[in-house]
Order: C-alpha cells, then structure tokens, then sequence
C-alpha cells in the first residue's frame, strides 16, 4: 500500500500519515515505547500513573483547560497504557486537529508533574485498582501473570500493586515520564481528512524543536527461562461463579508462529481482532471450544485471547463454569479438544474461514477513522506497520501443517498456566 | 491550519435519509453510504417487558435471548455457522418498551443476514434443551450482576425512583423468575407479542435506498399477525413525596459503588435539551463536569464521578454515579449533593452552557461517521417523532437553549429534598 506516508524527523521521531476522505474528521495517535514491562519490582505501576500524570498539564496548557478545549472542539480523547506501550489519540472535526498537534507536541517534554496533583492522583489511581479488585477475573488474571512468569516483568498488571502505588514517589513518576517521553522513542501516527504535505509542514514546525534524548531509553531486556512444568494456582472470593484461565507461553508478535497461532486460536475459540483497537463483532459460537464446552454444559462461557506483544507473552483461554460443574470437568473437556489439535491437522475449511472473518473484521474496521488512525501506529510498537499491511496475507499463506506444528510447540501442557477463581459464597464483611 | 478537503459536511436530513412503509406495517430506513463494503442493520419490534408478569419478569428479555437458538429453518449450530462463516453478526435483545436487534455484514452476505434476522423474527422454535441452556446461562449473568456494584446500585436506584412503576424492574428478571419461564411461555409471547406492526428496520451502508426496501420486502414483506397485541399503556409515575435511600450489602468487594438522582425528561419532552446541556455542565463535559471536578480532580475520591441523563419514551433518569472506597461513601454523596444544590441553586455559567453547546454540534461528524452512528440516529428519529430533518435542526436547537431554561429543568427535576440515594458493596 503506498497511500501511507512515513518520514522520520532528525530528533527521531517517527511520523505516519494516511488520507482518508470520508468523513471530515482526523484522529492522531502519538504511541511511546513504553509501558508496565519497563518497570523493575516495587515501581510497577509507574507507566499507568505517568499516562494519568499527562492530562494534568504543562505551563502552555493547564490540565483543567485541556478536557475542556479537546471537548469544546467536539473532539474525543483518552490514553491507554500497555504492557509494551503508551498511546494518547485525539479524534477531531478535521479544521481542529492542530489542537492535538501543539498538545501532544507540548507534553512530550513540558507536563509539569505537580506535587500536590501526584498526590491527589495517588488516590484516583488507588481508587481504580480497588475498582479492578471487585472482578473476580482482575484478581485472578494478575495471580496467573504472577504465575506465568518468575524474571520478566510481565509479571504484573499494568495498573501496578498497591504498595507500589502508595511507595512510588513524584521523583520516581518524572524520571520515568524523561526516560521514555522524548521523539526517538514516539511514533506519531495520523488519519483521516487531511493534506499530507501540509500536516507533514505542520509537524516539523511543532516536533522538530523537540529535543532528542541524550541516550535510548533503557528497555529492560529480561530473558524469561522456557516454562518447566504445569503450573496450578488458585483464588479465593466473593461470589458463586467460578472462572478458569488456561494460560499457554505464546510467541512475540514479531515471531511467525504468530500468524498460524492465530489462526488456531480463531477455530478453537472464535476470531479475534489483531488490532488494539475496536472488537470483532462475530460470535464464536460454531468453535471448537463453544461447541465442547458450552454446548456440552461444562462451562457458560469461553473464549480466548492472544494479544501481540513483544516478548513472548501468554494465550488465554477464559471459562465460566457452568454453575453445576466442576473445574476438572471443564478442564478435562478443554484438554480433549487441545488433545485434538496436538494430533490431527485441521481442516483447510476451518483456516480459510479464520481468513474471511479476519478479512471481516478489516471491513468493519475501515469504517472508523479513529481506528484506521489506531492501525497505523499501533504495529509499530512490536514490529513494523508492515506486520499490519500483510497481516492478511500472512494469515492466507497459513497450512493446516503450520497450525498442527503451533500447536505442539505452544500447548503443551508444560507450558501452562491453570488458573481458578473459587467462589467463597459464604464469606462475610472483615 | 488550513486544510484542504473534498469532504462534505454532511448531516443526515430529509435528502438522504429514505424511508419507505411495507403494506404491513414495517417502516425501512435506510440511508447510503459506499465507503466501505459493509452494512449495518438495526431495528426493533414492540415486544417488551411491559408485558411481562412480576412471576416471569424477563420473559420478553429470554425470549429475544433465545430467537436465535433455532428456527424452524435452521438449527442453533447452523444459524452461526452462516453467520461466522462470512464474519458477519447478529444479536436481539429485549427492552422495556422493545425487543431491539442489530447485525452487520459486508454487502454480499446481507441477503444471508437478513433472511436469518427473518427467521429468528418469524419462526422461532425454542428448542427444550436450548433454551435450558441458555437459562444456565442467563442465571449464571445473574449471579455476576448480583455481585456487580455499579448494576445493583443501579437496579436499587431504579427501585427508588420508579417505586409502584413498571421501570422500577429489571428487564432481565431475576433468578426466581428466570426459573418460572418455560419454552411454551415463550412461544406464546412470541406468537401475540411479536409482528409487523410498528416494527422498524434501518439498513445503512453500501447499499442504494431502493435496494434496502426490496430486500427487506423479499424477507419480511409477507409477514402477517392478526394475532399481535398492542403493549400495555404506561401507567403514570406517581411523584416521590421525599428522597429515598437504600443499600445493598455485597461482601467482600474493595469498591463501592453510589448512584443518586431522579427521574428526568421524557426523549422528545422540549425540556430534554436544556436538560440534557444542563447535564452536560454537570457531570459530563471535559473530564466528567463539576462532579468529575470536584470528586475525582479535586478530592481524589474516585477514577470515576460522572451524571447521566437517559431518556426514552417514558420517564427518563438523571442521575449521579461514582465508585469509590467504601469508607469514602458518605463523604462522595455529601460532596454530590453540594455540587448538585450548587447547579439548581445558580445554575451554569454562559461560558459553560457556551463550551457544552460546542461540543454538542461539533461532536456531530464523530458521532455519526460510522454506519453503526447514523443507524442508531435514524431509529431514534423514528423511535421518537423527532423529525427527518432533526439533525440538520439540531444545531439550532442546541444553540437555542438559555442559562435560564437550563436552570429551570434542573430545579423541575433534581429536587434536593427528593433525591434518591442508592448504594452497593462492603460498607
């Protein structure tokens, strides 16, 4: 595709531009490489508050004036924070986009990062983590997450612990906010009803006086030891509805096992949407997991999830048990179906269905330019925006061979994770 | 920056919007857009929880859940089979008033949605062992609601406010009344609830207005119920004497979760767009308004503060909501209530209600991009008399509203001495 234009300023910042002229409206992305598996043991959480710490300002543009002047335009914002990356987007009536561009431009490097509003989102954050703590599948994803890995630092949520969000200090956030927010390490990636010469003179005029860093920001680069068995944990709380995680070690996203990968998971579990952005729209109600699983009653729900990630990360599968089960019964249904795809091909049928659902999902997708924007930038932070551009094709090119030869590579027993939520209905206050 | 953009502003109006009435009844909306290769379908029938009975509340919700399950066509597995085959979706789901439905598909496998939106529509067979099943699973939702803070103090606010109201229910029932629904139950609401009269369909997308009609005329243009019954007249609200409160207790949860308010206007009342603006100052604008300001910027207290007004055909509900740790209950309702005597006291500023009326027209493009957007207008132009040329009127409407008739809905609705108050969690 050659409609996308990328140009790398002097201060290494990587920009990317597309024209979509359906409707006057533009969305900008400016992602960071940074996110929870840059935190070392007893910051974690630091990526998420500095994410909360943007929209609270810098000298140029105060952070009670930001929310205000994005919404006066008519626009939509928000942030999201990753185990691999940071992203902010803005979305906006098209005449009103340079808005975004000096605010994002602006606090690359100026977000004042005010004592007493640290303090006060301490609280905030606190307050979110405790809301997260109510779902049952919060707690027992970050026991999994524990679980699943002892070195790397994918092993903890994004929001971070909460001695952690007590512990981390206004020092700690800005350093962080220094080492990671500067041009060589951003990719600014931009849809929708634009000219892209002028947008591109407009970006060197706002980007190009951004200091670069001094040295690349430290990524911490630790090597996770190959899992060495089936490991089981447990939770325990409230409720009477039980969950089960099935958690296999899967590849980074760079790595092309990932494609077949996806393709297995489409017909065990139903198709997914590669992107960060917007869901699929299909049920997965004719996959082999819902036909073993639901439509035999061991569970109410099922279904799986393979983000793309830059260190090998993890495949979950999710179960609601049904309420007159027990977890070995799902799970033992659960492995009959793995059992099957450790040792027969699947049917040629069933991938190319996994290709025109993906191909769906791209459809659908193109609707949105908010999500076209979100495409553009989004791959870049794992490998390049060409994994996106051939996204389908390396999905067309998948054999049942690949899937069979995924499958016993990835799950394997040994390198699983068995999660279970119990239910303590009787449990009382304190 | 100036741009340069072939790209007309356009809103939809009388010009693009087409709508056509089938002989029996069924209103197709339709309006083109050939972007990308897909449409959007949404729609709905008058079949509601209105008729359902205390006994089997969530009769209309279960029923729409299980159309789906088989027809007499096809079985479940191949229902989706032809749905997921193509990447194509499709959903019901029963309301108050009405059993709404919504798919998408990319344009040549809309014929196959729309025969299968047909069938699940006309010829249901609700399949014992399906709709067991589905029970499970409906059950099993319920468990999580009643675990769930913000839906059961949602659902205890509900009860505040429309007290002796058919609104004060839950469309999706209770465990108990889940149990008392058979599948016979079923067919025979679906056999007087649901046909053509009063059912619309929106179709948008790449797909040219005439087509639109044709292909739901080749589907639905034949379907007859002599049998379907009108839904049960809305009884008036009688008015709360005084503000209300009440707990509900779940153990062990870290958050809490408060929602208070009242009720507020009806969709197509005059007075839903100063309250609506009003609403927007209080708890929406920017970072979730005052309330947002002075709860989770100021205070700390919450990652979430926000006000919400809904409307509908009846009584609406304006209404406060926010999370928080359970020992900062009291304070958070206290600060809510200041902030909201504050807003009936003096009301908005002219630079306030000026902010909240520009992002109301110039969120317009945004809202209305996608095909899922201009369908979801379309219904609610339909749903609520509000006029083909609604939203080309709507930038004068907004621009119309005054600091006074903001201030005057909000003291009509938001009576201090009569709020509800309705909490959830471990307090």
């Amino acid at each position: 595709m050659s409609d996308v234009t990328r140009v790398t300023l002097e201060n290494g910042l990587k920009v990317l531009l597309k024209e979509i002229h359906t409707a006057p409206l533009i969305s900008a992305w400016l992602w960071y490489r940074v996110g929870s598996k840059d935190e070392k043991p007893g910051q974690t959480g630091l990526s998420h508050w500095v994410e909360h710490m943007q929209f609270k300002g810098t000298p140029h543009f105060p952070g009670s004036l930001l929310d205000k002047a994005i919404a006066r335009e008519g626009g939509t914002w928000n942030a999201f924070t990753y185990i691999d990356w940071t992203a902010y987007y803005e979305t906006l009536p098209a005449d009103k986009i340079d808005l975004s561009l000096r605010l994002e431009a602006d606090r690359m490097a100026n977000s004042a990062f005010d004592p007493a509003e640290v303090e006060s989102e301490r609280t905030v954050i606190m307050s979110e983590r405790e809301g997260d703590e109510n779902e049952p599948l919060f707690l027992l994803g970050e026991e999994l997450q524990r679980a699943a890995f002892s070195e790397h630092p994918y092993n903890h949520q994004v929001i971070g612990f909460m001695d952690d969000l007590r512990a981390i200090t206004r020092d700690d956030l800005y350093r962080h906010y220094r080492s990671y927010y500067v041009p060589g390490n951003a990719v600014l990636a931009i849809a929708g009803d634009l000219d892209t010469g002028q947008m591109l003179t407009r970006i060197r005029e706002l980007y190009a006086p951004v200091a670069p860093a001094p040295a690349a920001p430290p990524r911490i680069e630790t090597a996770e030891p190959e899992p060495g068995g089936e490991v089981r944990v447990e939770v325990a709380g409230p409720g009477e509805t039980t969950f089960i995680q099935v958690a296999y070690r899967a590849p980074a996203a760079a790595h092309p096992d990932i494609f077949p990968l996806a393709v297995l998971d489409s017909l065990l579990s139903g198709p997914s949407n590669p992107g960060a952005y917007g869901g699929t729209g299909i049920s997965n109600k004719t996959s082999r997991l819902y036909r073993a699983l639901v439509e035999k009653e061991r569970t109410v729900s099922v279904y799986g999830s393979l983000p793309v990630t830059i260190d090998p990360f993890l495949y979950t599968i999710t179960m609601t048990l049904h309420p007159e089960r027990n977890p070995e019964e799902a799970l033992a249904a659960l492995d009959e179906q793995i059992d099957r795809v450790l040792q027969h091909t699947v049917s040629q049928d069933e991938v190319t269905r996994a290709i025109k659902q993906a191909r769906a999902i791209f459809a659908f997708g193109s609707e949105n330019i908010t999500n076209q924007a979100a495409w553009l930038g989004y791959s870049e932070m794992f490998a390049t925006y060409d994994w996106f551009l051939n996204y389908l094709d390396n999905l067309a090119a998948v054999t049942p061979q690949d899937v069979l030869r995924v499958a016993q590579r990835y799950l394997r027993p040994e390198r699983r994770v068995v999660g279970t939520y119990l239910p303590q209905p009787g449990e009382v206050d304190e | 920056m100036s741009r340069l953009t072939s790209v007309p502003h356009s809103l939809p109006g009388p010009d693009d919007i087409h709508r056509a009435e089938l002989s029996n009844g069924i209103v197709v909306l339709s309006r083109p857009n050939h972007n990308s290769p897909s449409v959007v379908m949404a729609g709905y029938v008058l079949a509601g929880s209105l008729f359902d009975s205390d006994e089997k509340l969530g009769l209309s919700d279960f029923t729409a859940s299980a159309l789906m399950r088989g027809t007499a066509k096809r079985d479940f597995q191949q229902i989706y089979d032809s749905l997921e085959a193509v990447g194509a979706g499709l959903g019901f789901s029963g309301g108050t008033h009405t059993t709404s439905f919504s798919g998408r598909a990319l344009v040549e496998d809309l014929p196959l949605l729309l025969d299968l939106t047909a069938e699940s529509l006309r010829c249901p067979v609700f399949p014992t062992e399906q709709v067991d099943r589905l029970r499970s699973q409906i059950l099993t939702g319920l468990a999580l609601r009643a675990q769930d803070t913000s839906e059961m103090a949602s659902l205890a606010f509900d009860e505040l406010v429309f007290a002796g109201h058919p609104y004060s229910r839950p469309d999706d029932g209770t465990p108990e009344s889940i149990r008392a629904i058979t599948r016979e139950d079923m067919a025979a609401f679906h056999a007087w609830a649901y046909g053509p009269r009063g059912m619309v369909i929106t179709l948008v997308g790449a797909i040219t207005p005439a087509e639109a009609v044709a292909q739901v005329e080749r589907v639905l243009g034949d379907w007859q119920n002599p049998q379907q019954l009108d839904l049960p007249a809305l009884p008036e609200l009688a008015p709360l004497a005084r503000g209300r409160r009440r707990h509900v207790p779940i153990s062990g949860k870290s958050q809490a979760d408060i929602v208070m308010g009242a009720v507020g206007p009806t969709r197509n009342s005059p007075e839903y767009m100063p309250a609506s603006l009003g609403n927007s100052v209080l708890g929406v604008f920017g970072m979730m308004g005052r309330i947002g300001d002075v709860v989770r910027e100021r205070s700390g207290l919450a990652y979430y503060a926000y006000s919400s007004l809904s409307a509908g055909i009846g009584p609406g509900i304006w209404e406060v909501s926010a999370g928080v740790n359970p020992f900062n209950v009291e304070k958070t309702i206290e600060l809510i209530r200041s902030e909201i005597q504050q807003f009936v006291t003096h009301g908005v500023t002219e630079q306030e209600l000026e902010d909240s009326k520009a992002n109301f027209t110039g969120r317009l493009p945004l809202s209305l991009e996608s095909n899922a957007g201009v369908a979801g207008a379309l219904i609610s132009i339909e749903r609520y008399g509000l006029g083909m040329d609604y939203y080309r009127r709507y930038p004068a409407l907004v621009r119309n509203v005054t600091p006074a008739a903001v201030i005057e809905t909000a003291r009509k609705y938001l009576d201090l001495e009569k709020l509800s108050i309705a909490t959830a969690g471990s307090l």
